[in-house]
């Protein structure tokens, strides 16, 4: 609890790579609209390529993997300061950077890592996500998606959901039943497999904001390799454990900076406006401020414990999402109110985040499953319905 | 940056756990509000002599020459075992009112006209201003008691304004005040925590329907949001201590409040209609919760002065 500060050596590293954000920043393409996805792959894709020239890609992952090998601290200094920056959010690239990638780098063959995980440092592949399905959202070991082997191929059928990127992605993780007869969790594999494959439609769908945000993906009697499975026949589920435990320990650090210039913008604005002169809207802000520094507080906290046990996030990443989730929801809802009747307006700032806000207590695991999983696995309740 | 505890921070906690539960264990607890609260001069001595007041004292003064994390940990074991008495007060007084850091002082503190806590057992009464000054008990002569919420907590209301004899230089009213509200906040961070393990407790071993309560998700979700509070305050108000930033303590007074009253409530709640009776501890963690949400910080000063923080232009700031 002693040093809230940084050692010589991470200073170093933050002020090399302001000076380096200082220098490209400025140069960068202005950003494409939410609904052109071509130009949104294209913008994330420069910005990756551009990251790993400069040596700041695959920061978190192991040096055998082509990453840095950084430490979670210097991983948190890098979204620290790219999010003050404004740099570009990861985009496009999140699933193959924060998720697919690792994966494979914890659980493929030299082969695999070798052929999948440079392009992805390099920006030149897109991932995707087919892990949810209409009928296994939160139940996600539900899925029913099959794959039955034919010689050296999977023959793989069903339907995905909620797959973000699915319109411009190169390669899908997949999960996909292989063992129909085995208890739910038992029979899963995970595949990479290609998008342009015969037999994928991706049929995109209208979030609530209006824009296309994710896809829905039909399978049909889709053939992928064998050689493209990562892990054992049916070991899929802990294969995808290995990596969602990693995903929320540093996955919202950039965010929560986000929130604490969004909320200094909006106390800007009530200023500006008079509305700063509501004693019950200003100290709602007020709140908000004590919201979010403590959130900065809990990331730097999962992360120092995380790098004294070893570097593996514990459930604690489930405590941060809770509130997280919620405070940024209440955030939009105070921008709303210093929005006063622009709060109706689409073209204000804040409007559609606060559209967008709605998917935070959903995505990544519903708050009602991560308060089961709190309950379950920190406090040690029984399991239950 | 390693914000995680430090192994002789570990060290101290665990020994002040240790001779909490020796000295103030539960019936020790439950006898002391049978008799209706008060200081205990013999525990008071031996809280003086672990080091409780002196923490922070240069060692050179006859303290402990630690600092506020360390403060912090040791008001959360208080906070956990709802150890009465002026703590706070006597720890900021540790080193100006003789006898304060040894345990042999017992130092209240009047705030704002407000009731003023243990008057009754004080040696000595800080008044808290803009400028910090020293009163002997008497001044407030003539004060009528309070029928207190907390029944381990006896308040008297004086009836005439007590104006302080002895002016102390030393001490800025701002600081005082926001030391006492992070020490506040870390008895309210141990209340919460000890109200969360007492509901899980009890959701476990508790049966209807032939199963542990705690299987229900509706009682599950409550003992999760619990925990959620608990560690946001916990990070608040480690943080505060680390930094000593004003904005970051009022943060970490008004989450901590938060947390230890809605933990309190919804502990009462997982144990049903037992939770309503005087034979369980959580009302007595609830009305203290109470108690100290009104000290030194309120919930709305907390959130002006935070407001206020937010005029500063910044975003996140280092560290």
């Amino acid at each position: 609890m002693t040093d809230l500060s940084y050692s010589e050596e991470e200073d170093e590293f933050r002020a090399r790579l302001r000076e380096w954000l200082a220098g490209v920043l400025p140069g960068l393409p202005p950003k494409p609209s939410p609904d052109d996805w071509p130009g949104r792959r294209a913008y994330d894709a420069a910005w990756q390529r551009m990251l790993y020239d400069a040596g700041y890609a695959g920061l978190h992952w192991p040096v055998d993997a082509g990453g840095q090998g950084a430490t979670p601290t210097r991983q948190l200094i890098f979204l620290e300061e790219t999010e003050k920056a404004g740099a570009p959010y990861v985009g496009a690239n999140f699933v193959g950077l924060l998720h697919a990638g690792p994966t494979v780098a914890a659980e493929g063959t030299a082969e695999q890592r070798a052929r999948w995980l440079p392009p992805v440092l390099r920006g030149e592949e897109i991932w995707c996500q087919g892990f949810s399905e209409p009928e296994a959202g939160s139940d996600l070991a539900a899925l029913r998606t099959r794959a039955v082997r034919d010689g050296s191929h999977y023959v793989v059928s069903g339907q995905k959901i909620w797959t973000s990127h699915a319109e411009v992605a190169d390669w899908c993780e997949l999960l996909v039943r292989t063992d129909p007869r085995a208890p739910k969790h038992r029979g899963i594999s995970w595949l990479a497999m290609p998008m342009d494959a015969p037999g994928v439609t991706v049929r995109p769908l209208r979030t609530l904001a209006g824009s296309t945000e994710f896809a829905e993906m039909f399978l049909d009697e889709v053939r992928v390799p064998v050689a493209n499975r990562v892990g054992q026949e049916n070991d899929g589920w802990r294969v995808t454990m290995v990596t969602l435990s990693f995903e929320r320990g540093t996955a919202f650090v950039g965010e929560v900076v986000a929130c604490r210039r969004t909320l200094a913008a909006l106390a800007g604005e009530a200023r500006a406006t008079g509305r700063w002169d509501d004693a019950v809207l200003r100290r709602r802000l007020g709140r908000l401020n004590a919201e979010f520094r403590a959130l900065w507080r809990l990331t730097q906290w999962n992360v120092s414990e995380a790098e004294r046990s070893g570097g593996v996030p514990g459930a604690g990443g489930s405590v941060f999402k809770l509130r997280y989730s919620q405070a940024r929801q209440e955030l939009y809802e105070a921008a709303a109110e210093v929005l006063g009747a622009d709060a109706c307006d689409l073209d204000r700032e804040w409007v559609l985040d606060r559209l967008s806000s709605l998917s935070y207590t959903i995505a990544a695991g519903t708050s009602q499953i991560q308060r089961n999983i709190v309950a379950e696995r920190l406090l040690g309740l029984p399991k239950g319905r | 940056m390693d914000f995680s505890l430090s192994e002789d921070q570990r060290a101290l906690r665990a020994g002040m756990r240790e001779l909490l539960a020796g000295r103030f264990g539960r019936e020790r607890m439950r006898a002391a509000v049978e008799s209706g609260g008060g200081v205990d001069r013999g525990l008071w001595a031996e809280l003086g002599a672990a080091g409780f007041f002196a923490l922070r004292l240069p060692e050179a003064e006859g303290g402990v020459g630690l600092g506020l994390p360390e403060s912090v940990l040791l008001f959360e074991e208080a906070g956990r075992v709802l150890l009465p008495g002026p703590l706070v007060a006597t720890h900021l007084a540790a080193g100006v009112v003789k006898g304060a850091a040894e345990g042999r002082a017992v130092v209240t503190v009047l705030d704002r006209g407000g009731p003023v806590q243990d008057l009754g057992d004080a040696d000595a009464l800080l008044v808290l201003g803009e400028v910090v000054s020293l009163a002997a008990p008497d001044s407030a002569r003539g004060a009528v008691a309070v029928r207190s919420v907390d029944p381990l907590t006896a308040l008297l209301r004086p009836v005439r304004p007590v104006v302080g004899a002895e002016p102390l230089p030393a001490m800025s009213g701002g600081t005082l005040r926001y030391e006492g509200a992070l020490l506040t906040a870390a008895e309210q961070l141990g209340s919460a925590a000890r109200t969360l393990e007492a509901a899980v407790q009890h959701a476990r071993g508790r049966e209807q329907f032939g199963v542990a309560i705690g299987s229900f998700q509706a009682v599950k979700h409550l003992c999760a949001q619990m925990l959620v509070r608990t560690e946001l305050a916990r990070a608040a108000v480690y943080a505060a201590a680390v930094t000593g930033d004003p904005a970051e303590t009022a943060g970490a007074k008004l989450l901590a409040d938060e947390a230890a009253v809605a933990n309190a409530r919804d502990c009462l709640q997982v144990h049903g209609g037992m939770g309503f009776t005087w034979e369980a501890d959580v009302h007595l963690h609830l009305k203290r919760a109470w108690l100290r949400s009104g000290r030194w910080l309120t919930a709305a000063e907390a959130e002006e002065a935070l407001a206020s923080d937010l005029g500063a232009g910044e975003g996140a700031e280092r560290g």
